[in-house]
Parts: structure tokens; C-alpha cells; sequence
């Protein structure tokens, strides 16, 4: 079942509003992803690239000990984090950056907050032989030089973006700028289900492959679909990519982590849906956090991931409707869920993804004994353990415990 | 409609003069001292004022708008502050010059688009340029502003093919601008060969004036585009005159790109 109300509306929200300029290859990327999805052949090496390559389809794990822990629901694992690259960002590169190379498109250009955006670019762009530039804030660019690393290792070129906040947003600004300035043999990978029409379309179906494997590998698990599905928001991606084959089945409730940052009363959270107000950001009408005057509030999260300022115009529409539920976790909440998935699983959960783990043992209890809970793992912790640890470690006490 | 740009077209031509659309940013180093800068790029020769209006995801503009973006910010100028304290102050100084404001969506959405069509013709603008608001996002907010008398003023596109340049002529509001080169604002060394002929295209579909702007920054540009357009607009060079030698530096630009617009 289609969201969409109009060509790029859901709702009131979604759109394209970008400069002219830009309008034509947004109009030429709509045609060809068009194309591409009637042809069949399309969607068989899209299926085999992510088979070979990345190693789809990724496990659906029972979380044990969580659910006895947990004392409620089922708790069940889809595991975005053992995809190629370390979490889901790359099931949306190897599409675009497939349907580039049907476009004849010369160039990737990409944005990246954390840096997983980035190197699941990268390491497309270096699959299939296309340059590649990222454009990411100056203090990401300090504060992840594991990714930054790994982004020049797999022969990309890092653009530090000086303007503004430095951060995610206005690294998504300055590939815009770039891409208008490049248009013509350039294709702009989005990193998340965000950004002007088509886009938000496209990265939502690449990412559905998420949710259709949980469909069939929970028939197969337990005989049925699950009773509630959640995941981490920050643009949207995995949400909706775990969410969008599930909208149709009123019985499955469909949960979104925001990040709570410092509380939702600081001001520094990454909680647009929860808090944020219509406007238009990226070239999409979506719910954004802004001032009165419609000047962007920088977003503040703990994981770089979550760090954004918008949400993709899909989920605004869901949680207005109120199809999605929408929860926050704070920054401490998700640290704290980071150590209780480690040690209880052996797991090391991305902090983007300990938000949804934060608020699953709550929903574990409300669906209660009986009923099947999946998270969305969307993606592993390692790129984010020099974060973590200059926290302090706490000592292993009843956590522990077998 | 207003009338008062297509009056400033009209008067520029009698003098056998391309008109000279000159943008600064409002509260660029400040409110007041904003305010003298659009003075003198009237007194340097300026037949239209655009207003930037500061937002703080510009992704149209260049490090040089982009940059007295932020320092309009830290001014404090809200859309609002500029309506209350730039404009008055600058038709004041100017009663005879168009004013246009130029911005970004978001920040006319966050105001109210009805609230911000009567407040802008209450407060003597002309016209409106946002340039993340292509045609088809923009009918909405075209009749919002026709029923107030306000022009939404359409761009095109280096890349947009003729047939949609056409209509995106066909249906101008005050004037058409043509964006000459596929980028974002910033001055260059160079202007695109087929510039002339995509202007002439485009004068011939619209019943208004066509400017080119982007990237236009000398005399020597101006008189280049002025012999295929009805005008030109001039941005960065300008801001970055005003940012580091003042009102006057800026006076003296636009008076010397006043030169190469005469025919
Ligand atoms: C592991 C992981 N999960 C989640 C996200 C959040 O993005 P989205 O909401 O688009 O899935 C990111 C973004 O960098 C990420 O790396």
C-alpha cells in the first residue's frame, strides 16, 4: 500500500523545493527509477548485488535473554548490523548508485552525518567504479575519523563543510549547492528517506527490503507477523524501511525512537516529529525544528546519526495519522541500553539503534507475554566506541549474570 | 499588480539604460547600517532593490551570501525585524525604487504566507524572489500573492529545457530571472556561451522583463547580458563591496556595472 497522495505528497508533506535549477534532474531521476522498477532485470541484480555483496537477507535473532530479562513480548532482532559496511545505510547505495550507472551519470556525490552514509557510498562507488566525494560537517569529521578513514581507504574524497553548525544539515547543504552546480553528470546519493520528490520515494524502497524479509522470516519464526515493530528515527530510513511493508496491517504497531538528546525540555534533541513544526528543509515539506521565525534549530543527539534537525516527509505523515507511534529516548537512556543489549546479547548495538532499544522493554511489557516484538538493529556500535567509552565504562555487576 | 517594477523597466529603457537589480542582505552588518547600503546602491545607480532576507539553510547561495547570511543572523534579522525596521527606513530613503524581497520558503511559510503578502505590500515591497520554490511547488502561494498585489517573481534555470521555459515566462510575475550559470550565487570569471540565446528565448514567451543574475559582477558582464536582457542582477560582488569597503565601496560598483548597462 502506497502512502503517496500525490506525485511526492504524503499528506500535507513532501514536495520539491529546490531551485530550478535542480528541478530537471529531479524530473530525468523520477523517469529513470521509473523505468528501472518496470524493468525486471533492474530489481534481479539490485536483489543479487545485495545477496552477494552485501549479504542479504540478514537474520531475524531471537533476543532471548532480553525477553526473559524483559519479562513481556518476544523480543526478536532483525540484524541490519551484520550487512556489509555495518548497517543499513547500504542497502539504499547499492541501488542508487545502480540506478546512476543505468543514468549514465559520471560522479557520486553524498552527505553523511556519522559517517555510515558515507562509507556505505564509498564502498558502492568503489563496487561499481564511480568517483566519489562526501560532504560532511567539519566537527563530524573530527569527532568520526574512523569513518573518515575508511570513507578515503575505500578512494573517496571527504569534503570538510565549514558553514553553519557544521554538522549533518549543513553537510546536506553543501552537496546540494554542489549538485547544482554539477547536475548534468552527477548523481546525488541521499542518505536517508528525506529530501525533495523523488527521493524520500526511492531511498524508502530500497530500504523496504528490511521489512519484507521481517514479513516472510516471521512467518517462518513464529507463524504469523509481529505484534509491534520499532526503530530509531533520525531521518527515517531504516523506520520506514523496516515499517513501509507493514502499513497495510492494522494489527502490527509500527514504533519510532526519536532522540531525546538531554531531555526534551534542554532543547538539545534530534526530535522532530515529537517536537518540531511544518516547514521546509532539504527541499521537502516535512516537520522540522525551528524558531519562530523559520530559522533551523541545530539538532543535538548523542549519536551523530539522529543528529538532524528534519524528518522524512513518509513519517511525518504516519505520526500525524497516527499509523506511527513516536516515542523519545534520551542520550543516557541509550547508553545505558547500549551496555544492558551488550551484555545481555552480545551484541554491540550502534547508538543510533540503542535509542530503539531504550524504549523496547516498555513496549515489551505493554504487548505483554505471548506477543512477538521485532527491533530494527540498524546498525552496529563500533564506529561509535570512542564515544561510548570516554563515557567510562561501567563494571559488570548483575548484568552479568547467567 | 503592483506596477512599480515594470515602471522602473520602463524609465531605465526611456534612458536607453538595461536596468540594474542590486541585492544586498538586510541586517548585513546590522539593521541600520543595512539600511545605508541600499541607499547607496541606489545613489550608485540601483533601479531595484532586492532585500536578502536571511535564512540559515541558504542552499541557493554561495560563500559570500551564505557568509553575510550568518552575520545578518547574529544581527538579529528576522523577516518580521526587517519589515518593521529595514524597509521603512530604506523606502524612506528611496521612495521611487522598487523594493524586492528575496528569500527562502521556509522563512515566508514560518510568518504565514497571507500575513507576510499583506505586511509586504502594507510596507511598500514590490516583489518576491524564493528561489527553493520552483512552479510546480508554487501555485499556492502565486494566487496568495496575486490577491495581495505582490509579484512572486519566477527563476529559470540554465537547465531547464525551452518548453518549461516558455511557460515559466509566459506566466512572469514583475520580472522573469534568468539564472545564467548552473550553480549556486557567486561571482565568475566566465558566463555560458548559449546564455544570449536561452535569454532571448525567454524575452520572447514573457509579457515582462528578463534579467539575468548569478554570477554577474563586472561592467564589462553587464554589458555582455544587457544587449540580451532587459536587465541584470548583481549580488555577491556587491554584498562582498559593501562587507569590506562600506556603502560607499558598494555605491561605486554599482555605478561602474551602471556603465556597461548603457546602450
Ligand atoms: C546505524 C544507524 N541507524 C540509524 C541511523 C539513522 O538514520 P535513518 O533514520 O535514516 O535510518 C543511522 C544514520 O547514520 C545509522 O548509521
Amino acid at each position: 500500500m502506497s502512502m503517496e497522495t500525490s506525485t511526492g505528497r504524503f499528506g500535507r508533506y513532501g514536495g520539491r523545493y529546490v531551485p530550478e535549477t535542480l528541478v530537471p534532474a529531479l524530473l530525468e531521476l523520477e523517469a529513470a527509477y521509473a523505468a528501472a522498477r518496470a524493468d525486471p532485470s533492474f530489481d534481479e541484480e539490485v536483489a543479487r548485488v545485495l545477496k552477494e555483496f552485501v549479504g542479504r537477507e540478514t537474520p531475524l535473532t531471537p533476543a532471548r535473554r532480553l525477553t526473559e530479562s524483559w519479562g513481556g513480548a518476544h523480543v526478536w532482532l532483525k540484524r541490519e548490523d551484520l550487512a556489509h559496511t555495518g548497517a543499513h545505510k547500504i542497502n539504499n547505495t547499492i541501488g542508487q548508485v545502480l540506478l546512476a550507472r543505468r543514468m549514465g551519470k559520471k560522479r557520486i556525490i553524498a552527505e553523511t552525518g556519522a559517517g555510515q552514509h558515507g562509507v556505505a557510498t564509498a564502498t558502492a562507488c568503489a563496487l561499481f567504479g564511480f568517483p566519489c566525494e562526501v560532504y560532511m560537517g567539519a566537527l563530524d569529521v573530527e569527532r568520526q575519523s574512523l569513518n573518515v578513514f575508511r570513507m578515503r581507504a575505500l578512494g573517496a574524497t571527504v569534503r570538510p563543510v565549514e558553514s553553519g553548525s557544521k554538522t549533518l544539515k549543513d553537510a546536506m547543504n553543501e552537496a546540494i549547492r554542489t549538485w547544482v552546480a554539477q547536475v548534468e553528470d552527477t548523481h546525488y546519493v541521499i542518505g536517508s528517506a528525506a529530501g525533495p520528490h523523488p527521493y524520500p520515494t526511492i531511498v524508502r524502497d530500497f530500504q523496504s527490503v528490511i521489512g519484507r524479509e521481517v514479513r516472510a522470516q516471521s512467518q517462518a519464526a513464529f507463524g504469523r507477523l509481529p505484534d509491534a515493530i520499532t526503530a530509531c528515527i533520525g531521518g527515517g530510513s531504516n523506520a520506514i524501511g523496516i515499517c513501509h511493508p507493514f502499513i497495510g496491517d492494522k494489527d502490527v504497531r509500527l514504533v519510532g525512537v526519536e532522540a531525546g538528546g538531554h531531555g526534551l525540555n534542554s532543547g538539545q534533541h534530534g526530535a522532530s516529529l515529537t517536537l518540531g513544526t511544518e516547514g521546509v528543509l532539504h527541499g521537502t515539506r516535512s516537520l522540522v525544528l525551528q524558531d519562530a521565525h523559520g530559522q533551523i534549530q541545530e539538532a543535538h543527539s548523542i549519536s551523530a546519526g539522529l543528529d538532524y534537525p528534519g524528518v522524512g516527509p513518509e513519517l511525518a505523515h504516519l505520526a500525524k495519522q497516527g499509523r506511527l507511534e513516536v516515542r523519545t529516548a534520551t542520550d543516557d537512556e541509550a547508553l545505558r541500553a547500549f551496555y544492558e543489549v551488550a551484555r545481555t546479547e552480545g551484541i554491540l548495538p550502534a547508538l543510533e539503534t540503542s535509542h530503539a532499544f531504550a524504549r523496547a522493554a516498555e513496549l515489551a511489557r505493554e504487548l505483554g507475554k505471548g506477543k512477538h516484538l521485532v527491533i530494527n538493529c540498524s546498525g552496529r556500535g563500533d564506529k561509535d566506541v570512542a564515544t561510548i567509552a570516554a563515557k567510562g565504562i561501567p563494571a559488570t555487576g548483575h548484568e552479568g549474570k547467567a | 499588480m503592483s506596477g512599480e517594477i515594470a515602471a522602473a523597466f520602463a524609465k531605465a529603457k526611456a534612458r536607453g539604460e538595461g536596468a540594474l537589480v542590486a541585492y544586498a542582505m538586510a541586517g548585513d552588518p546590522d539593521l541600520p547600517r543595512s539600511v545605508d547600503v541600499f541607499a547607496a546602491l541606489v545613489e550608485g545607480g540601483a533601479d531595484i532593490l532586492e532585500l536578502g532576507v536571511a535564512f540559515s539553510d541558504p542552499i541557493a547561495d554561495g560563500p559570500v551570501i551564505q557568509a553575510a547570511s550568518e552575520r545578518a543572523l547574529k544581527a538579529g534579522a528576522t523577516l518580521q525585524r526587517v519589515m518593521d525596521e529595514v524597509v521603512p527606513a530604506v523606502r524612506k530613503r528611496c521612495p521611487n525604487t522598487p523594493l524586492v524581497v528575496m528569500t527562502y520558503v521556509n522563512i515566508v511559510m514560518a510568518l504565514g504566507e497571507e500575513r507576510y503578502a499583506k505586511l509586504a505590500r502594507e510596507r511598500g515591497i514590490s516583489g518576491t524572489i524564493l528561489p527553493d520554490l520552483p512552479p510546480e511547488e508554487s501555485t499556492g502561494l502565486r494566487s496568495t500573492f496575486d490577491a495581495a498585489g505582490l509579484e512572486l517573481i519566477p527563476l529559470c534555470a540554465p537547465t531547464t529545457p525551452p518548453a518549461r521555459a516558455e511557460a515559466i515566462a509566459k506566466d512572469g510575475r514583475g520580472f522573469v530571472y534568468c539564472v545564467s550559470v548552473a550553480g549556486v550565487t557567486g561571482m565568475r570569471a566566465e558566463l555560458p556561451k548559449d546564455l544570449s540565446s536561452r535569454l532571448e528565448l525567454v524575452r520572447r514567451a514573457s509579457p515582462v522583463p528578463v534579467v539575468a543574475g548569478f554570477g554577474i559582477s563586472t561592467a564589462e558582464q553587464a554589458r555582455v547580458i544587457g544587449a540580451h536582457a532587459d536587465g541584470v542582477v548583481v549580488g555577491s560582488a556587491l554584498v562582498r563591496a559593501a562587507h569590506s569597503g562600506g556603502p560607499a565601496a558598494a555605491r561605486e560598483l554599482c555605478a561602474e556595472i551602471k556603465r556597461g548597462l548603457k546602450r
